[in-house]
């Protein structure tokens, strides 16, 4: 039983909170956020931007960030409007999307930056 | 006005049902059966038998068939074809008019075309390959009850396969221990959790009981982890009316989805439940007990694309489709072929997948494919590549037998699911990188390490006994 780790308690804060996709693995460095960028673009999805306070993330509407970046396929573009964005709105998360048109769903979605 | 005059007495099958020259409708229902025939009877005799013996024929000729069009309302067998590697069978192709089945009844089209046929003398053995559902068909059928698109928006789960942990031990445990197991593993990261398909109301636990703290404990794991949950509350009962009662109760306790048997609680239980879950906006989760049963013998019974294809018509969101890599049957191709046949709106005829017909859905929605059996971390890669994201991934023992307990089990299954994706979206090999991409992963996740130690050893190496038919 020693080498047992406790899991960690973490209710009574929104330490604990988990936002989706790649939430469970460490925050991603400019390098990993440009990759995924650029497989969302290739699939054809098109990029959008979203962010929330982490009091009211729960909500299926985060407030859009200007409008989906609609045929996008500068991977930079999409990275420097996420910093907008967070410039913008530091103490919110940010959230990438991949709107697939075709299928009326979103490919992919995931947290850019989240707040503290 | 017609010319045909009464003759009692036994005619040949092939005289009135085999028809080589047929031109198919687009509306005709189409059925593949592997025939094994009774030495010395003809392959086209056999075909024939089998198109009257699942439509309108009987072993003599009865006065009332002139009473109607009988050329019309017939099945009939249009191809004959080798089975590539067994010189004792064949396949025979069948069109059914539509008229021969109610609208939107799996219930009825399978007592035709799998009913008194499979005990017919003259065949040894028969097994039902593929049915091809004109889109005329489907279209009188519910399907799906809210279909993939509609359960991401409302998990608000993106981008990635969901996953889930059968709780156990599948029997025995109370109520409140049960409650327990579930919190656990949601709150370590799974996304659903699933009530194993024995359980549905014994003595040590009573549904109501159950699914009061179930949901309990779905609704902390989600306050704390403040992403949407659920657990697939099994109302599989012995009666339709006791199902309706259980479904209700969920809906009224908040839950998310619920769970059927199709096979063991019947296609017209499973019909109506689907009408209900789209009455009631709620998840509908599918188990496939009894299945094997059915589909496990190369030379007879009903091949599981056909129960799944009747399963989408009839209704589900989820169904258990096999995991290729785990504990359970399945062929590869196989199974590639029929989770398409479960997702996709238009699947074309692929023999290297088993697949005999084109299949239209036209708007029907796609179900989840739900893999499950015997699966752990290390499989990770594999099932990604296999299954992509529209699916559920279901770590029973993987998540439970986790040495630090369910929450660290789940965690370790979700840090190497997230690890797998991004580097499936980097464009990297997982198969063949997978151990690298894991090893990398469980540096910033000592439940991922610690999961990787327990199961290092594990495989499921068995050969395949329901394989494709190759040559």
């Amino acid at each position: 039983m020693t080498n047992i780790t406790e899991f960690p308690a973490k209710r009574a804060s929104l330490e604990g909170r988990r936002y989706g996709t790649f939430s469970y693995l460490p925050p991603m460095d400019a390098d990993r956020i440009r990759q995924q960028v650029k497989y969302l673009i290739s699939r054809g999805w098109n990029p959008a931007i979203e962010h929330s306070e982490p009091e009211q993330a729960d909500s299926d509407f985060w407030y859009l960030w200007k409008l989906p970046l609609f045929g996008e396929k500068d991977v930079d573009a999409v990275l420097a409007e996420l910093e907008n964005c967070h410039k913008a709105f530091p103490r919110h998360h940010v959230r990438l999307i991949g709107y697939d048109n075709l299928r009326q769903t979103q490919g992919t979605a995931m947290v850019i930056y989240r707040a503290a | 006005m017609t010319d045909k005059t009464y003759q009692a007495g036994v005619k040949e099958y092939r005289e009135t049902y085999w028809e080589p020259d047929y031109t198919i409708k687009d509306t005709d229902l189409l059925a593949c059966f592997k025939v094994t025939p009774q030495p010395g009877v003809p392959r086209e005799e056999a075909a024939a038998a089998v198109a009257a013996e699942s439509s309108t024929g009987t072993w003599t000729t009865v006065w009332t068939d002139l009473l109607t069009d009988l050329d019309y309302y017939k099945g009939r067998a249009y191809a004959i074809e080798d089975v590539p590697g067994d010189k004792e069978c064949f396949y025979a192709f069948i069109a059914y008019p539509i008229d021969l089945f109610e609208e939107g009844s799996v219930v009825n089209v399978l007592t035709s075309l799998a009913g008194n046929v499979f005990g017919f003398k003259a065949i040894r053995s028969l097994r039902l390959e593929d049915i091809r559902f004109p889109l005329a068909y489907v279209m009188t059928c519910g399907g799906p009850p809210n279909g993939m698109q509609v359960e991401r928006d409302r998990l608000n789960k993106y981008g990635r396969p969901l996953l889930g942990c059968t709780i156990k031990p599948k029997l025995g445990l109370s109520a409140k221990n049960y409650g327990r197991a579930v919190y656990e593993c949601l709150r370590g990261g799974l996304d659903f959790t699933k009530d194993d398909e024995n359980i549905n109301s014994q003595p040590f636990m009573r549904w109501r009981h159950r699914f009061e703290f179930v949901m309990e404990a779905v609704q902390k794991a989600e306050a704390e982890t403040g992403e949407r949950k659920g657990h697939y509350l099994n109302v599989t009962a012995p009666t339709p009316e006791e199902m309706y009662k259980r479904a209700e109760f969920a809906r009224t306790l908040g839950s998310r989805i619920i769970m059927h048997d199709f096979l063991t609680g019947g296609f017209c239980a499973n019909t109506g439940l689907a009408n209900w879950c789209r009455d009631n906006g709620m998840l509908l989760h599918i188990h496939r007990a009894l299945h094997a049963v059915l589909d496990r013998h190369p030379r007879h019974g009903i091949h599981f694309r056909v129960l799944l294809k009747c399963l989408r018509l009839s209704g589900g969101d989820h169904l258990h489709t096999g995991t290729v890599v785990g504990k359970l049957e399945g062929d590869r191709e196989a199974t590639l072929g029929w989770i398409d046949l479960l997702r996709e709106s238009y699947v074309k005829e692929n023999r290297d997948r088993g697949i005999f017909f084109d299949q239209d859905y036209g708007a029907m929605p796609g179900a989840l494919a739900v893999a499950s059996g015997g699966i752990h971390v290390w499989h990770m890669p594999a099932l990604v590549t296999i299954f992509g994201d529209d699916a559920v991934l279901q770590f029973g023992g993987g998540t439970l037998g986790h040495p630090w307990g369910n929450a660290a089990g789940a965690t370790a299954n979700r840090v190497a699911m997230e690890a797998c994706v991004e580097a499936r979206n980097q464009g990297r090999q997982l198969e063949r990188e997978g151990k690298e991409i894991l090893t990398a992963a469980a540096e910033h996740s000592p439940e991922l390490r610690i999961a990787m130690d327990t199961w290092k050893e594990i495989k499921f190496e068995f050969d395949t006994v329901d394989k494709l038919d190759v040559a």
